[in-house]
């Protein structure tokens, strides 16, 4: 605790990251009143064109996107051969992708849901693109485990439906669990999504100048007009919707991790695997939340919105994440020792030691060694720097899940042991799922209400009575924890 | 889209086609307390439109708690059901349902045929599915909604609502209604302007 006296520097007005004593820092910057609010968020929405950078981004990424969908079906007519798969390491580069994209939905989820039960009003700058995020995400890891089935026309097969073969799933395994976890968590995120946007289509409905965009706007605001009963009905339903969506947030990856948990493979068959797995999607999510904001917010001119602040909070997550990724994997080596099981042991110094000791380099400098630069403020605030540690968040997280498949590669039987080599196609998919993300990413950035503007509204100072710091415990919004002489300031401005 | 009217021309407070009175405010200070004086005077329906969700305006219209998460609960608990039924019937029973479908009981390394244990991760995700689905599908639905258009919004006026203006709206089927009586109230409880909206055509 510091000791507060009249020595103790203010922070600079400017500067949101700091608490001042007695004060709180403001979460929109600028000095904002509502409209100003509206108009910088809707601002590339309502530009007659989009400029010239966003069309050079959205061919780029649709071109990938495009080389995706050749291989795709490069792949439904050749079958899985053309992947680097073979017979300990069945699972290759398709699951390693799955487990890496839905990795990464999950900071979305945590910021719109979690973040929301804790009370975090910093969240509202950013949960509306993260959610986006998410479902993104969720789209390109859906992918792999589909065409990853072998005959991907007949995926469905996982779904439980009366059939004229007279059987049904097994839904004693985990791969069944992922078909149910995965799907029900693509629903659940975009409901969220789409519910906490309707009052915001309906800004953009009713500023609409053009027939077209009323009606299009109009018709997915769903007639919204905010009265005080629609709002209480949706701010229940968005309550409802966190608890529901933060216990299947985190056992949707406890789910994936399963996948490997309950298999006998040595280097999978471990307790440890629920938590050390949402922690690491935990990490790698915000780690791509701070790829797509920092460029995001200067391109789009949300310095104010998305303030540093937010920037800092998310650093703050990302290395505690770290920390439990790296704890986790110490926890892993230890236990393998402690067990005095050969086949554990083994396969831990495998990882470490074996033909795949690069990657677990990698894995380990990204995501433990380097994040722990962001315990420094300086670097914090250093938006290069974080953004090629986010980077190499990223790239260490999707090597975390390329590690763990190639467990694979070396099982009980020494006979069966095969290094496993990636092919173009393999690296390709990898590419073309991100063409894939970003595609549908900037015609998000495009299209829709970048930020949740409502929810920014109501965390500003100017959307709560004068007597609000004294009502209510349990709302979210009374969290106002405004200075003294700015209420005694308001006070005389209005009498 | 109607033309905004002013308070020249007062149709009788019979006529069908008024929708009501829309009042407006420019802040959140001065909605509260008319607020809290429309609900004085006894009105039932009307209600009070703006851009977010604002704090203690529950209080001062004296909105009850929705019985959405009743709703919530009763269907996510049938999800349940659904969910423990599916695992058991179609992985435990061989046993016909009307259709001619029916279970299929997997030996599976000897396994027992049901274990809630093992069926969990799915019966949970069903339940999850469920809650989120009643909850979404019902507040929708709850609100009147999806709806195309509203007399409300068929106005100038309301273009700003989801923006940064506060407004009351007073339908004249309320039994209370009065057109002078409530034009007059909303002024008094320091509306900014106060509009007739009418029925769409």
């Amino acid at each position: 605790m510091t000791t507060l006296n009249s020595d103790t520097p203010m922070p600079p007005p400017d500067d949101n990251t700091v608490d001042g004593p007695g004060t709180r820092a403001v979460l929109v910057q600028g000095d904002k009143d509502f409209t100003a609010v509206t108009e910088t968020v809707v601002a590339f929405t309502e530009q007659p064109k989009p400029s010239k950078a966003w069309i050079i981004a959205f061919l780029l990424s649709a071109s990938v996107l495009g080389m995706l969908g050749l291989l795709i079906g490069y792949l439904v007519f050749t079958g899985v051969g053309i992947w680097g798969n073979n017979s300990p390491v069945m699972w290759g580069f398709p699951i390693t992708n799955f487990v890496f994209w839905v990795g990464i939905g999950h900071a979305g989820t945590l910021i719109s849901a979690i973040l929301f039960l804790f009370r975090q009003r910093w969240r509202t700058g950013i949960n509306r693109f993260a959610e986006a995020m998410t479902i993104f995400a969720v789209m390109c890891a859906g992918l792999f485990p589909a065409i990853h089935v072998g005959r991907p026309w007949l995926a469905y097969w996982m779904f439980p439906y009366p059939n004229q073969m007279g059987t049904w799933p097994n839904f004693r395994s985990p791969l069944l669990w992922d078909v149910f976890a995965v799907s029900t968590y693509a629903v659940v995120s975009v409901m969220f999504w789409y519910v906490g946007m309707i009052p915001d289509l309906a800004t953009l409905r009713d500023r609409a100048t053009t027939k077209w965009r009323q009606l299009t706007y109009g018709l997915f605001a769903l007639g919204w007009r905010g009265t005080n009963r629609h709002w209480h009905r949706f701010e229940k339903t968005y309550m409802i919707l966190a608890a529901l969506a933060t216990p299947l947030v985190l056992s949707v990856h406890s789910v994936v991790s399963f996948d490997f948990a309950v298999a006998q493979v040595p280097g999978w068959h471990t307790t440890i695997f629920p938590p050390y797995f949402v922690a690491g999607a935990i990490f790698s999510g915000f780690a791509m939340v701070l790829t797509l904001a920092i460029p995001c917010r200067k391109w789009f001119g949300l310095t104010e919105i998305i303030t540093m602040r937010h920037i800092d909070n998310i650093c703050k997550v990302m290395l505690a994440t770290s920390c439990i990724v790296g704890y986790a994997y110490g926890t892993e080596l230890f236990i393998s020792w402690y067990s005095g099981a050969p086949f554990e042991q083994f396969a831990f110094l495998n990882r470490a030691r074996g033909s795949y000791s690069w990657a677990y380099a990698i894995m380990v400098g990204c995501n433990v060694i380097i994040p722990q630069l962001l315990w420094s403020k300086r670097m914090r605030r250093h938006l290069v720097a974080i953004m090629v540690i986010a980077i190499l968040v990223n790239v260490g997280m999707w090597f975390e899940r390329f590690v763990i498949i190639m467990s694979l590669s070396r099982d009980f039987l020494p006979s069966s042991w095969q290094d496993f080599a990636a092919t173009w196609v393999d690296i390709a998919m990898l590419i073309g799922s991100f063409g894939l993300f970003f595609t549908f990413f900037l015609l998000f950035l495009r299209f829709l209400p970048v930020v949740a503007m409502a929810e920014v509204k109501g965390v500003m100072p100017k959307a709560h009575a004068e007597s609000d710091h004294d009502f209510g415990p349990a709302e979210y919004r009374s969290l106002d924890a405004r200075s003294e002489d700015e209420t005694a300031r308001r006070k005389e401005d209005s009498s | 889209m109607t033309a905004a009217h002013g308070s020249q021309s007062a149709p009788a407070p019979d006529q069908p086609q008024l929708y009501g009175l829309l009042a407006e405010f420019s802040s959140v200070d001065a909605l509260l307390p008319a607020a809290t004086k429309v609900r004085e005077a006894g009105y039932r329906r009307w209600d009070c439109l703006t851009p977010f969700p604002v704090h203690k305006l529950d209080a001062a219209m004296g909105v009850r708690a929705t019985i959405l998460p009743w709703i919530v609960l009763i269907v996510g608990l049938s999800g349940m059901f659904a969910g423990i039924f599916l695992c058991w019937w179609t992985n435990a029973t061989s046993f016909d349902l009307p259709f001619a479908i029916r279970g299929y009981a997997y030996h599976i390394s000897g396994k027992p045929f049901f274990s809630l244990p093992a069926n969990i991760p799915v019966i949970f995700e069903v339940t999850v599915l469920a809650s989120a689905l009643a909850a979404v599908i019902g507040m929708v639905l709850m609100n009147g909604l999806p709806r195309l258009n509203h007399p409300l919004l068929t106005i100038q006026r309301t273009r700003r609502l989801t923006q940064d203006r506060f407004f009351i709206a007073i339908e004249a089927d309320d039994p209370n209604f009065d057109r002078q009586a409530t034009e007059a109230l909303l002024q008094e409880a320091g509306a900014d302007a106060v509009e007739e909206v009418t029925e769409s055509p």
